[in-house]
């Protein structure tokens, strides 16, 4: 065995500067994959993030159209329902159209309670509710903004046109990996005594409900039994999980996710032309060798052992030299793409995990066609091989 | 002396199994590239297409799609009396005042939901846009409640086919016409009356005013109109191309950034394997560069042979990528567009700079990994090579 791990050794070692290409050009690709996952990962996050305790419940047609507000206390008292909370998608423009963060208007008095992922100090968390138009922000929004506790933001509205301007107050921690870490939170009172004035016809009305269900297995019936309280109303809604709802986003991006998906496997493939490639070539070279160890007596599985065990030797190494970089990788991506596109952007392990085995296959792969090659030549053949 | 280019062919289909891995290896880098270029290119063409410099739309200020935009019925009815707006002959304008909604859609044949665009018109509306023709069915009757569904649309999902009807707004919905648009993004909407569509989603107020400017060149003056009217301050007049073009921006850059990282990532490594290749096939000739050397041959000319070897070896690979690429040109893909929150069908699509761009990009990498194993053919010392086993 140890022979067998000295002799490979000094077969990688033959051709240098081969192996070091190769050991690049498998890192170069295994980047490349881990990078892609966690592209596709980042589309994910809503669902990741998604509780199974929570229902949303929007209007049927679809979810740009408000509802009422009065739905509230109806909803409140179906069975297996724990507690009732709203947001409404303020949209608006913050220093200029391509600053990308969620701008909600929530119910300050619940939406916390149901959203327990957003970790607020409680004192910051005490003011914020005495003040109208205060705002809650996330650490990475007062992060990329450089903005403090008393800081003002200005927004220009669109969905609800004019200026408005916000008190940050607080500035939450995500606690999950998964947790948006850029969400701004303000009243919906102070938003609705205003449309109330500007906008009498659009007041009173909200973006989506968010309920918290005492039994997560009960999803199913307390959604039904939401829906068929507004049936036939002005608004109809249509209830589904917090993982449903975040999913049927991700269904009208599908082209895009599918697209990245097929790249994936498309690296995968060049990783094991590279390596296919170099093992190729030094079975062709030493032909006349492995003419030698046949006839000493040599089985086809110890040539396959010598062949593989090379194949294996450079893309361990690739793999690794690949995992390495894709870290810095990740890192430049994300810088170069316009800031909070995707405000959950991490290297799941499952990722690592995955480049590592596809990595290990591909060097198995890569040895097949050189084995076959080697194990099909006749020893007499191979002798008279000139290289 | 210059060596003979059938040298340099026949030494590359010599070790074909080696030739054709390093070629396969350029050829899906290339093809990748070009698909996500032409993916970008598609969904700008699409947009694009889709408005006409003639025509103007009004949205309101900070509004980045249609259904963000608010428009009073005061102010659209002062936008349709302006001079700037053409007139058809009977001296009515040629404007369309819009309500565009967003409603949700089950895909057909596959799971999941999907925003559709919903626009209710005005008559106007066709002559502004004269791509959009009736190709199966008939047009909508004025004052009920039928639509018709854009090509994009009615393939992909449910309710979405002649004959059948859609709920929305509280009421079922006739489909009774089929509209092809020449690819455009009106393709992806579904149109309805004005006054249907805003009774049955309560509107009182208008998404967008378009309408043909009598003069193109005027828009200066239009956009000076604008600032200058207090009652129009809250909105603003684009070309109608500019403002779908923008609906664009968004979508296309992500392709184009997601793009570009990931073929700089690929061709470093189908560089390195044309090196690898590159470098095997000297090693593999030694004697064979020592003789060409004793024969006369410059160092140069073996450089260059080397070199072209590795050129013809990449664009080969480049054309069979490009080849792959251009396939796609068959397909239409769909997906959300970011800019207008809806569902968008677009073909890839190639342009002569993406061909050039993609032929370039191969040769580059030919270029980069067949320099150094060139420069060590040349070097090789001629008795040294010689003697070489």
């Amino acid at each position: 065995m140890l022979e067998l791990l000295k002799l490979l050794m000094r077969n990688t070692l033959r051709h240098k500067l081969r192996s070091v290409l190769t050991v690049f050009g498998v890192g170069v690709a295994v980047m490349a994959f881990a990078l892609l996952r966690t592209v596709v990962t980042a589309w994910y996050a809503g669902v990741e993030a998604s509780a199974a305790n929570r229902l949303i419940t929007r209007h049927a047609v679809s979810f740009v159209f408000p509802l009422p507000l009065a739905y509230r206390d109806r909803i409140a008292q179906v069975p297996g329902v724990s507690k009732v909370t709203y947001a409404l998608w303020f949209s608006g423009v913050y220093i200029d159209k391509n600053q990308f963060f969620a701008r909600l208007a929530v119910d300050s008095e619940t939406f916390f309670d149901v959203y327990p992922e957003f970790l607020i100090d409680k004192e910051q968390f005490e003011t914020f509710k005495r003040e109208r138009n205060a705002a809650i922000i996330g650490v990475e929004i007062a992060k990329r903004y450089n903005l403090k506790i008393g800081d003002i933001m200005l927004l220009e509205g669109d969905v609800y046109p004019g200026q408005w301007q916000f008190v940050v107050r607080g500035i939450y921690q995500p606690r999950d990996q998964t947790t948006d870490p850029a969400t701004m939170m303000f009243h919906y009172k102070y938003v609705d005594e205003r449309v109330r004035q500007e906008a009498p016809d659009r007041a009173g009305q909200i973006g989506w409900y968010i309920v918290r269900i005492t039994n997560p297995d009960d999803a199913a019936a307390v959604s039904e039994a939401i829906d068929k309280l507004f049936e036939n109303s002005r608004a109809e809604t249509k209830t589904e999980t917090e993982r449903a709802f975040q999913q049927n986003f991700l269904s009208a991006a599908s082209a895009v996710i599918t697209a990245m998906n097929i790249m994936s496997f498309v690296i995968i493939g060049i990783i094991l032309l590279v390596l296919g490639n170099t093992m190729i070539m030094s079975a062709r070279e030493r032909t006349h060798e492995y003419a030698v160890l046949k006839a000493l007596g040599f089985s086809g599985a110890k040539l396959f052992s010598l062949i593989a065990g090379e194949s294996l030797i450079l893309s361990v190494f690739g793999s690794a030299v690949g995992l390495l970089v894709t870290f810095p990788a990740v890192e430049g991506f994300q810088k170069a793409l316009p800031k909070g596109w995707f405000p959950v952007f991490y290297i799941k392990p499952q990722t690592i995990l995955f480049a590592v085995i596809s990595g290990l296959l591909v060097g198995l792969a890569a040895s097949l066609i050189p084995v076959r090659r080697v194990v099909a030549t006749r020893i007499v053949e191979g002798l008279r091989h000139v290289g | 002396m210059r060596v003979p280019v059938k040298y340099i062919l026949r030494s590359s289909s010599s070790r074909r199994l080696t030739t054709i891995f390093t070629m396969l290896g350029i050829a899906l880098v290339v093809f990748v590239f070009t698909a996500v270029l032409m993916m970008a290119h598609g969904v700008q063409q699409t947009l694009r297409s889709t408005g006409s410099d003639d025509n103007v739309t009004v949205v309101r200020k900070a509004a980045m799609s249609e259904i963000m935009s608010i428009i009073d019925r005061e102010a659209a009815g002062i936008v349709t009396n302006m001079p700037e707006v053409a007139r058809s002959g009977d001296g009515r304008p040629l404007s369309s005042k819009e309500v565009v909604v967003i409603i949700n859609l089950g895909k057909l044949g596959a799971a999941g939901i999907s925003n559709v665009t919903v626009r209710g018109i005005e008559e106007a509306a066709f002559q502004l846009r004269p791509k959009v023709r009736i190709v199966q069915g008939r047009m909508f009757e004025w004052g009920a409640r039928e639509i018709i569904v854009g090509a994009g649309i009615t393939k992909r999902f449910v309710g979405a086919q002649l004959g059948e009807k859609i709920k929305f707004g509280g009421d079922l919905w006739s489909v009774v016409g089929i509209f092809d648009s020449e690819g455009s993004g009106f393709d992806s909407e579904i149109w309805g009356d004005i006054h249907q569509i805003s009774d049955a989603f309560k509107r009182s107020s208008f998404s967008t005013v378009t309408f043909r400017l009598k003069n193109p060149e005027d828009m200066t003056e239009l956009v000076s109109a604008f600032e200058t009217d207090n009652r129009l301050q809250y909105f603003v007049p684009k070309r109608e191309k500019k403002f779908f073009e923008e609906q664009s921006e968004m979508m296309a850059k992500f392709i184009r950034i997601l793009g570009v990282f990931i073929t700089i990532i690929f061709s470093a490594g189908a560089t390195i394997g044309a090196m690898i290749t590159m470098y095997g096939s000297v090693a593999n000739r030694t004697v064979e560069i020592g003789t060409l050397r004793a024969l006369g041959f410059y160092r140069r000319s073996i450089l260059l042979a080397f070199l072209a070897e590795s050129l013809v070896l990449s664009l080969a690979g480049g054309l069979v990528g490009l080849a792959l690429a251009s396939v796609l040109q068959f397909f239409t893909i769909s997906t959300l567009n970011f800019g207008s929150f809806s569902e968008l069908a677009f073909s890839f699509a190639l342009s002569p700079s993406i061909i050039a761009g993609a032929l370039g990009f191969a040769l580059l990498m030919g270029l980069l990994g067949g320099f150094l194993p060139a420069v060590r053919a040349a070097r090789l010392n001629i008795i040294q090579a010689l003697r070489a086993v």
